[in-house]
């Protein structure tokens, strides 16, 4: 028998030692630097994918489809603010600061949102005349950086966020690369043009809850309690968090899971620190039921915010309000198969281009080169982000009526099970088939 | 002289009487009497009047200042003057920490010792500090001059990137990329015009100049061990 005739194994790869395991460990072996990236966690994670709801049966009825109203308005700030934010839709467009976005893309998510009766919110870097003036509701993020922190602007924000976390980096600040640092970034941040410029991880005059009670205070009082004012948390603690940010004051609890984006961080940071958005979600409802300020102190969720069925699920689940921002990216033409050749030119394809940092985005969306930047019409951009709004709206509304709600407020756990034992245990609504979820009392 | 009771007549309605002082206002002088320490006094001004209170305040008196100048007849609590844009802030005791801190202009006058991080972040605000600083003051300090006119603690200056520090005194350590640099003439004109309208009494030759070495404005891994 010759050589050639002998079985042989199949060649196996290690799930251990991934081609991108091994491809990582070739990078960082040739740079010895940390691979750095935008968006959210790309690691699978339990999500709302593994939830199902129930719909109608015998025990409930559902209201018909295009004839009886299903609302989908909601107030944020009602606790404290003289003018709370009243909004159309119960999705809004997360911080994202011009510098790590263009200023075409800032005003296209400004039109979207404005046209879809809904928010945005501002980033790092200050506020922009493109987003101020093409937002009818606009949210001021104060972050521990403090880039372009000016009072006048704050008293034109509709909303105050103080930003203390963020789900892709709780924990974590944020680092501009200096090729996105054009003239307007620079001075807008008071940096000298082409420097990295780095983002505080916690803010500079504060530290802790008590402090942030004061903090709160002093914004109030800045803006004589005209204006909510949110409190953003990652999805580190979400039990402990929502309710010292309740005790400190806020209007609103923003709480972003880990698969929310973020401009520019380590991919270790991104897929290892902090909880999927789906684990989040109840442990800060129980902390807002547990103080007696559930649907008082409005909650927010982002992370991973893709359909009207998610939409309608973080809402099931207790939520007030979503939020969006890679979504919303995606609508205003990120990622967009279009572009594949040059995508393939820096090393990415169609889906999976998270170099944001570089600022060479062929969509011309998180950049700030003057060519490139021209690719995003803010106007088509902005329609097709009010489209987009628009189809959640709709199919989270669908999916309300067929559960029996006339608002989408009044979807509730109990229209809800899931797929898998662990997304059961993170949503504590029961696994399909059963009444049983993990933890549940008396199993 | 407009006299307000913040004992007796609360906070926000001493704020938003402030607020609502413009330009053409001709109720420029104002005196806050029985802060007793409380926070946000005299916060989001943006008007050139002149407000005085009597006694020590809390947590970030003055904040976010914009023309007016107001004078604590005590010291301050954290965050005095932070993320001022405009005027003059002056603190006749002591300031807590993160005095001044982001702030983006006017001048920050204060006439006994600052506490951890004066200066944090500031955007181009002036401080000076008659006494001595805490540790980690100027830390990621952006643009503007810190002048302090006796000691400062450790870390001055870390990570440091266009500010202007000038220390009469000694410096327990400078910060990552903070370095002593030569005091020019041009700095001694800021000094004298700093120190004059701080009425403090030091002459500018007798300062030393600290600066970014501007080693850590872009990644370099070789440099690792300094972030």
């Amino acid at each position: 028998m010759s050589d050639n005739n002998i079985p042989r194994t199949v060649p196996i790869q290690s799930a251990t030692f991934t081609n991108e395991i091994n491809a990582e460990i070739r990078r960082a072996a040739a740079t010895g630097i940390y691979d750095i990236r935008g968006g959210g966690a790309k690691r699978k994670v339990p999500h709302f994918d593994d939830l199902l709801f129930l719909g109608a049966s015998v025990s409930r009825y559902p209201l018909e489809g295009y004839r009886e109203k299903c609302d989908t308005s909601v107030l944020l700030g009602t606790r404290f603010a003289k003018n709370p934010i009243k909004l159309d839709i119960p999705i809004t467009i997360a911080g994202m600061s011009f510098g790590a976005l263009s200023g075409p893309a800032k005003e296209a998510l400004g039109r979207g949102a404005s046209m879809a009766g809904t928010s945005t919110t501002t980033g790092d870097g200050g506020m922009t005349q493109e987003e101020r003036g093409h937002s009818t509701q606009l949210v001021y993020q104060y972050l521990p950086s403090r880039y372009g922190m000016n009072p006048n602007d704050l008293r034109k924000a509709d909303a105050i966020e103080i930003v203390v976390g963020q789900g892709a980096k709780p924990g974590g600040g944020g680092m501009l690369l200096g090729q996105k640092i054009s003239d307007r970034v620079a001075e807008m941040r008071t940096l000298p043009k082409g420097i990295d410029q780095r983002s505080s991880c916690r803010h500079p005059d504060w530290t802790g809850p008590d402090d942030l009670e004061i903090k709160i205070l002093e914004l109030r009082e800045i803006t004589n309690g005209r204006i909510p004012i949110y409190v953003k948390i990652a999805g580190a603690r979400p039990y402990f968090d929502t309710t010292l940010a309740i005790k400190a004051g806020a209007d609103v609890v923003v709480l972003d899971g880990m698969q929310g984006g973020t401009a520019a961080t380590q991919d270790v940071f991104i897929e290892h620190v902090g909880q999927p958005t789906l684990a989040c979600i109840r442990p800060a409802v129980q902390a807002l039921q547990d103080l007696g300020m559930h649907r008082k102190v409005q909650l927010v969720i982002s992370g991973g915010i893709r359909t009207g069925a998610d939409v309608a699920k973080a809402m099931a689940l207790g939520a007030d309000a979503v939020s969006i921002g890679t979504a919303a990216m995606i609508a205003i033409g990120d990622n967009d198969p279009k572009w594949e050749s040059e995508y393939q030119k820096l090393g990415s394809t169609t889906g999976a281009y998270d170099d944001w940092h570089e600022g060479m985005d062929p969509a011309g969306i998180t950049t700030q080169n003057p060519e490139l930047m021209k690719r995003v019409d803010p106007v088509d951009a902005g329609r097709r982000l009010r489209n987009y709004l628009k189809v959640m709206t709709l199919e989270a509304q669908t999916i309300a009526r067929a559960c029996g709600h006339n608002h989408l407020h009044n979807l509730e756990p109990e229209d809800l099970c899931a797929l898998t034992m662990e997304a059961a245990a993170m949503a504590r609504v029961p696994l399909a088939g059963t009444d049983w979820y993990p933890g549940k009392a008396g199993f | 002289m407009q006299t307000y009771d913040l004992e007796a007549n609360g906070l926000r309605g001493l704020n938003e009487t402030l607020h609502a002082q413009s330009g053409a206002t001709n109720q420029t002088a104002w005196e806050v009497v029985n802060p007793k320490g409380s926070h946000a006094i005299a916060v989001g001004l943006d008007a050139p009047i002149e407000v005085t209170v009597k006694g020590s305040t809390g947590y970030y008196c003055a904040g976010m200042n914009q023309q007016a100048t107001i004078r604590v007849e005590g010291s301050a609590g954290p965050g005095a003057a932070e993320n001022m844009m405009s005027g003059t802030v002056i603190i006749d005791g002591d300031a807590s920490q993160y005095a001044g801190a982001t702030g983006h202009g006017g001048l920050l006058v204060i006439k006994g010792n600052a506490s951890s991080r004066c200066g944090i972040s500031m955007k181009g605000i002036d401080i000076v500090v008659h006494g001595n600083i805490g540790h980690m003051s100027a830390f990621m300090a952006q643009a503007g001059n810190l002048v302090v006119c006796g000691d400062a603690g450790d870390a001055l200056g870390d990570s440091l990137y266009e500010a202007r520090l000038f220390v009469r005194g000694s410096v327990k350590s400078l910060g990552a990329d903070c370095i002593e640099k030569e005091l020019r003439p041009e700095h001694i004109e800021i000094l004298k015009d700093l120190l004059g309208r701080a009425g403090a009494d030091a002459k500018p030759e007798e300062f030393k100049r600290y600066g970014s070495a501007r080693q850590l404005y872009n990644f370099d891994v070789d440099n690792a061990a300094a972030y």
